[in-house]
């Protein structure tokens, strides 16, 4: 075992490890099931990444290329943390900004926007793993009812949304059935992400640390949002007042998730990519065709 | 043009850093750093407290967090829970007795006069707050002197090491229900097992030991004030050096490897029918954890009590609720979770601005065409 920092490879103990990677390998085999394990204290805070990160922890190993994002960027607090984190406790593995180059994928918030293959596997962090939360408080309830596939007060509460709001005003962790049976939480993805989930090439894994669940989306897998025939589901609208799709302000593309903020010398609203690789591509490519 | 708001986040997290470590050392050349001997002496009940709630009995690493974490109970704890998780499981204890116990304190609040007397040992449970302004100044001379003189005066009349549980005494009177001793039952581990509810008492009390002191306290307290009926009576509060016993790693014979300072309290609820034929008895709580901490294990005691009534009976109180006691009280997860929230959240917030947005132009809509009808 190499030691690190006086910390052997990967933090936890092999014990540890070898739970997360069975409850994976269950997690798989029911997809969309929240297989509950012991969860391991991390050193950072419950919230910040500790389910995703003892994913990641227990999957990586040499020869591994890691990239962390938060947010869809690469640079912020806490994918930094969670980056130098695992370059410490893990030597012989290396991290990467880029997408396509990494073999494992660890993120908050956000799936990138370049579309993932067979050979990659995204960890989602995980606050809230249970998509029954918003409409039942016990956990023991809300097991018996995920185990009859009785979803039936989640769509009350889509069809009360739409009666009183004239729209379902779930905009984040949007219920998303697996495979026909389980509806998940897909974490703090924007409605943007989700279709991404769909027969995605890559396995999706996500994890809660201090609700201690793990589950997934394997590759090919369906995942469908929760809606009605009548009112589909519709991601976030990023049109001007004139109807035309944003671009971001930065590359031009038309097709990202954008972040909105307020430059502030000029006053003005400002759309950006979200997913600071995908931006940086575009600019890649736009600089190579005009050259 | 560059990223403003989310780029430089790994210097920004070193300035930070060394932020904090210039605080810890601000005092500068006139300064001496914290040494670990006077964090467990001097700061014993914090340094017990860290050592409770980050689950893990090491007083010299326990110091080690409360100085690096400048006194923050919940981040010293924290520490000391991580250092945790990277250590394997070796092997179980048996059942400790804590009939055993080195005693530095012993109290029943439901007797008098109790087998081997009361023994009010260290405690501020009687003593005015006041500010004892005299230790503003205090000369290392004097503080010295009071630990050599108090012992130079300690009568020689030797009080016993151990004495028997008030318990024991109530049980042979019958007022308490027979031991229930299920020695094929493994002990839940909570470090070792999510908590899939209905959970097992053992898991219940492994789960309060180690909760968090404030939080423990305010769902008891619900309890005491009229939110619950559990009305405690304390059998005993008993804080001693517990032995701890291991099996021989050849011969596999019980050997004592050490002792931990722990808190015990038993308390004694009103009677309830039994539902197995037996005559009426008192019912009972246990509370028990890590350093001198008699809030916490009176509290937890009380919670075990409502939390079994709730078991039987369905919960009619939060404290009563296993779920939402047990889910709620785990001081790492609780200040993690909340802390996470000061990280950005732009994905989420732009989705919600999003629905926000949609919402109100078809509300304007509406109530623009309801002008016009």
């Amino acid at each position: 075992m190499t030691e690190t920092n006086g910390y052997q490879f990967g933090f936890l103990d092999e014990y540890a490890k070898k739970e997360v990677r069975r409850s994976v390998l269950k997690a798989i085999a029911l997809p969309g099931y929240q297989v509950p394990y012991s969860s391991r204290e991390m050193p950072m805070g419950r919230g910040f990444g500790t389910g995703g990160l003892q994913l990641t922890l227990a999957l990586i190993g040499a020869g591994e290329v890691l990239k962390v994002i938060d947010q869809g960027s690469d640079d912020s607090v806490n994918a930094v943390n969670l980056r130098t984190f695992v370059e410490m406790t893990c030597p012989d593995i290396s991290t990467t900004t880029k997408t396509q180059e990494a073999t494992l994928i660890q993120s908050r918030h956000r799936i990138p926007e370049k579309a993932l293959t067979e050979r990659q596997v995204l960890v989602l962090q995980v606050p809230y793993p249970d998509a029954l939360t918003v409409v039942e408080a016990s956990e023991d309830r809300r097991k018996a009812m995920h185990g009859e596939a009785d979803y039936s007060r989640l769509l009350v509460k889509l069809y009360e949304d739409i009666v009183t709001f004239d729209e379902i005003t779930i905009s984040h962790r949007y219920p998303t059935r697996i495979n026909g049976h389980y509806i998940i939480d897909p974490s703090p993805i924007p409605r943007f992400d989700v279709p991404k989930m769909h027969q995605s090439p890559a396995l999706i894994l996500l994890g809660a640390g201090r609700e201690k669940k793990i589950y997934a989306v394997p590759p090919y897998t369906e995942a469908i949002p929760l809606a009605f025939e009548d009112v589909p589901f519709r991601v976030e609208d990023f049109s001007d007042a004139q109807g035309r799709r944003r671009p971001c302000q930065r590359c031009g593309c038309r097709l990202s998730y954008l972040d909105e903020f307020i430059n502030s010398t000029t006053g003005d609203k400002v759309y950006q990519c979200s997913d600071v690789d995908w931006c940086n591509d575009q600019l890649e490519m736009a600089r190579e065709q005009a050259a | 043009m560059s990223y403003v708001a989310i780029k430089g986040g790994g210097r920004a997290i070193q300035g930070a850093e060394a932020l904090l470590e210039y605080l810890r050392t601000e005092q500068g050349r006139g300064g001496l750093p914290l040494d670990l001997e006077t964090i467990q002496s001097q700061l014993r009940f914090l340094h017990g407290r860290v050592m409770s709630e980050g689950g893990l009995y090491h007083p010299e690493l326990a110091a080690l967090a409360i100085k690096q974490f400048m006194g923050d109970s919940l981040e010293a704890a924290f520490a000391l829970r991580a250092y945790r998780s990277t250590k394997p499981r070796l092997c179980e204890s048996p059942v400790l007795d804590t009939g055993a116990m080195r005693l530095v304190r012993r109290i029943s609040s439901a007797f008098k006069d109790i087998p081997g007397g009361q023994m009010l040992g260290a405690s501020p449970d009687f003593s005015l707050r006041l500010l004892r302004l005299e230790l503003l100044d205090e000369s290392p001379e004097r503080f010295q002197e009071i630990a050599a003189s108090w012992l130079d005066d300690l009568p020689d009349d030797k009080m016993p090491d151990s004495l028997p549980k008030v318990l024991d005494h109530l049980r042979q009177e019958g007022l308490l229900p027979k031991y229930k001793v299920n020695l094929d039952s493994e002990p839940f581990d909570i470090t070792r097992e999510p908590l899939i509810f209905p959970v097992p008492r053992s898991a219940a009390l492994a789960t309060m030991a180690r909760a968090e002191t404030g939080s423990l306290l305010g769902i008891a307290y619900s309890n005491m004030r009229g939110y619950g009926d559990v009305h405690p009576t304390v059998a005993e509060m008993r804080v001693g050096y517990l032995p701890i016993l291991l099996p021989h790693p050849v011969t596999g014979e019980a050997i004592e490897v050490g002792e931990v300072l722990i808190t015990e309290c038993e308390v004694v609820a009103m009677y309830e029918e039994s539902g197995d034929h037996d005559i009426p008895r008192f019912t009972l709580g246990y509370g028990a954890c890590f350093g001198h901490n008699e809030v916490k294990a009176l509290a937890m005691a009380i919670l075990d009590r409502s939390l079994q009534k709730g078991m039987r009976d369905g919960p009619a109180n939060p404290s009563e609720d296993p779920e939402f006691v047990l889910l709620h009280i785990d001081g790492i997860d609780s200040m993690g979770f909340c802390t996470h929230y000061k990280m950005p959240h732009y994905v989420t917030f732009q989705s919600d601005m999003d629905r926000l947005r949609t919402t109100q132009k078809k509300e304007t809509l509406k109530r623009v065409k309801e002008k016009q009808q």
